[in-house]
């Protein structure tokens, strides 16, 4: 991994680089640098429409942007297609879960290791022996990612007939199979209770540290961000307007006025 | 209220697959010896009654091109029922596959160009013994099953390099095109080039005679003949190289699926954007699917032209494309048996089915109607009675089983079931 980006000083997992995109005239993100230490965990935030998303859909490579760059490890991979950036250490989990419905937990989790296996066509149609044997070790890492995300019990179910904390649980394994450098987590504790919730807060923890990832939520409960997030960053209209730790943002003023309206007497009322 | 079928592709599941593949195997073999002893000894022994009954409902010639189906069926599967991708236009790899026969075990080749003119290429290969016909270029039946089959996979990538980055519909639509192009490029490709000095495929007239299939080392055998042509006590025989094709067809679809590129598959239906981000290449892994499905293609155009002792352009046509994708919604998209079944029940009904139950209406009631020509009325009545009471197919895969008849956990719990208990 060379560092080709200048100020890797502390080891930097993720760093986007003046990211702007634009729909026909429409500014989504304007301008957005943005930088995600090894082995922290970082919190998007923002009122919605602020732009959350399409950020991070920039950073998975879903959209290109229109300037500015993204750098995996040092690596550029702005440009690149999802599925390489993925392989390079880029996973992610989704809003609305998109698990494969109809394939087993077990399943999805491997569908995951495909681009760190080899077997072609020719060794899967005659079984050789080093096709069996990756594919069962494969089988024996995706077990080993179901227990660590708490549903071993369930790999021989489809991903469908789970529960939908465990359909949750099982996007962070199957996003942990690509073996990531970073994990980008959208939206993840959407639809759960504040058990649940605080649940999750130290499950985050725990990825981290032993799997040894970078974390970065975008999340919209703010009990939950500021009790995991190391650093927060806050987006609005497409710009950033504040980033710091949980205190510095709870206490500025322009994060305040995003979400509840300058000085409160536009909207809905003054307190909250 | 989890559900207790062991899902494929787990431990359990594995398992219970490779029971339920075994028992399937056991009895394909059986039907087959049945079969092959059936027309081979017991037949031509038999009364005369039984004789006439087996060649009016299910001729040798009928069950040798029913087994051909079944091995462009489990093809297109691998498109169609493994990767999702609706192909309306997989006649077009039938028809390479017969045309890579045409060229290449026929004296057809001499014809394509002045300059090939008294051209004699003989690779282990059976060019016909009469004068005239010894010329041209003769590989050997086995040798051209790999050659036909990887000239299609080429071509299934040349073709779904610039299709696949189409969606559903779109896809269809020019995976349509393509299905009728190639028949077409062949329909007319009697003089082409410059001066249209090339013939690549003698246009509507065809190619013909395509050469036998040597049944070398066991043509010493007693009983067995040297090699199968056209002739009725060849058929038999034909009736076992067609069904090693399918079992080799099946084979494959069954190993590749278990594998890394099955689940790859299987992921790109279920969601092909969440796939991606799991780092699975789309167009590369698609690519694999259209490549596969087109060497099927290939093997089966080539022994197609075996069976018909001939490759004629007016064959390929687009109902052949549909007859297909029926047969693969009929038996169970996905499930190599139900794929199999489906196959082997609407060839037999296309071949002889409609027609002898016709004359049988006809004669009992006095009418005259021609049955065969309603066979797509009664293609599209079957496959609307299918859509409307079975849509998973006769013998779907468990997996799609399971959304079509199960209802999904969400959907249970929004309706207020509490199946849920409490799960810490």
């Amino acid at each position: 991994m060379t560092a080709t980006v200048p100020d890797t000083a502390v080891g930097e997992a993720l760093r986007a680089d003046r990211i702007t995109i634009k729909f026909g005239g429409l500014v989504a993100v304007d301008d957005v640098s943005f930088v995600i230490p090894d082995g922290a965990i970082v919190s998007l935030i923002g009122p919605n429409g602020a732009g959350k998303t399409t950020f991070f859909n920039v950073l998975t490579g879903l959209y290109a942007a229109t300037s500015g760059r993204v750098y995996l490890g040092g690596e550029e991979v702005s440009g690149l297609a999802p599925h390489t950036i993925a392989h390079k250490g880029l996973a992610r989990t989704f809003q609305n879960i998109r698990l494969f419905n109809l394939m087993t937990a077990e399943e999805n989790v491997m569908v995951a290791m495909h681009s760190h296996m080899t077997s072609g066509i020719v060794a899967t149609v005659l079984k050789t022996r080093s096709q069996r044997r990756e594919e069962e070790q494969a089988r024996e890492q995706a077990r080993e990612l179901l227990d660590f995300v708490g549903i071993g019990k369930t790999a021989e179910e489809y991903a469908r007939n789970l529960s939908y904390g465990d359909q949750r649980r099982l996007e962070v394994a199957r996003a942990l199979a690509l073996r990531p450098r970073v994990l980008l987590l959208d939206e993840p504790t959407a639809g759960m209770n504040p058990q649940e919730s605080a649940r999750f807060v130290d499950f985050v923890h725990r990825v981290r540290d032993e799997r040894k990832v970078s974390v970065l939520l975008i999340e919209h409960d703010m009990s939950v961000v500021m009790r995991v997030s190391e650093r927060i960053t806050v987006l609005d209209r497409g710009e950033k307007i504040a980033e710091g730790g949980p205190d510095e943002i709870r206490n500025d003023q322009r994060v305040v006025e995003a979400y509840l309206g300058k000085t409160g007497t536009e909207g809905y009322g003054s307190d909250s | 209220m989890a559900t207790t079928t062991a899902a494929p592709g787990t431990a359990a599941g594995a398992a219970k697959t490779a029971s339920t593949n075994r028992k399937w195997t056991i009895g394909l073999l059986i039907a087959v010896v049945v079969i092959f002893l059936l027309y081979w000894q017991i037949l031509p022994n038999a009364p005369a009654e039984m004789q006439t009954f087996f060649r009016r409902w299910l001729s040798v010639s009928a069950v040798n091109e029913a087994v051909l189906w079944v091995v462009f069926a489990l093809g297109l599967n691998i498109v169609v029922g493994y990767a999702g991708l609706l192909d309306l236009g997989y006649v077009a790899f039938w028809a390479i596959g017969g045309y890579v026969a045409g060229w290449i075990m026929s004296p057809f080749a001499s014809e394509m160009h002045s300059s090939m003119n008294g051209l004699r290429v003989s690779i282990l290969g059976h060019p016909p013994a009469i004068e005239g016909l010894d010329v041209g270029i003769h590989v050997n039946f086995w040798l051209v099953l790999p050659v036909a089959g990887l000239f299609c996979a080429l071509w299934g990538i040349i073709i779904g390099a610039p299709t696949l980055r189409l969606k559903s519909d779109y896809l269809a639509l020019v995976t349509l095109g393509f299905g009728e192009i190639i028949p077409q490029i062949f329909r007319n490709g009697e003089r082409i080039g410059p001066g249209g000095s090339i013939n690549l495929s003698n246009g509507d007239k065809g190619i013909s005679p395509v050469d036998t299939i040597p049944t070398w080392p066991f043509g010493y055998l007693p009983g067995v003949p040297d090699q199968l042509g056209l002739a009725a006590t060849d058929l038999p025989f034909k009736f076992l190289v067609f069904s090693l094709l399918a079992g080799f067809t099946l084979f494959v679809s069954i190993r590749i699926r278990e594998g890394r590129l099955g689940r790859a598959w299987l992921a790109i239906r279920e969601d092909e954007l969440a796939a991606s981000m799991m780092g699975v290449p789309l167009m590369r892994t698609k690519l694999a699917a259209y490549a596969v499905g087109a060497f099927a293609g290939g093997l089966g155009g080539v022994a197609f032209a075996t069976h018909v002792g001939g490759v004629f352009a007016s064959r390929f046509d687009f109902a052949i494309s549909i007859t297909l994708l029926a047969m693969v919604v009929l038996g169970g998209m996905g499930n190599v048996w139900g794929v199999t079944v489906g196959a082997l029940a609407l060839a037999w009904i296309n071949s002889t089915g409609l027609e002898q139950l016709g004359q049988q209406v006809n004669s009992s009631f006095g009418t005259d109607i021609d049955f065969p020509s309603y066979q797509f009325l009664l293609f599209g009545l079957i496959l609307i009675l299918m859509m409307l009471f079975r849509r998973e197919g006769l013998l779907p895969e468990t997996r799609t089983r399971q959304v079509l008849q199960e209802p999904e956990r969400g959907e249970l719990e929004s309706v207020g079931a509490d199946l849920e208990g409490d799960r810490a």
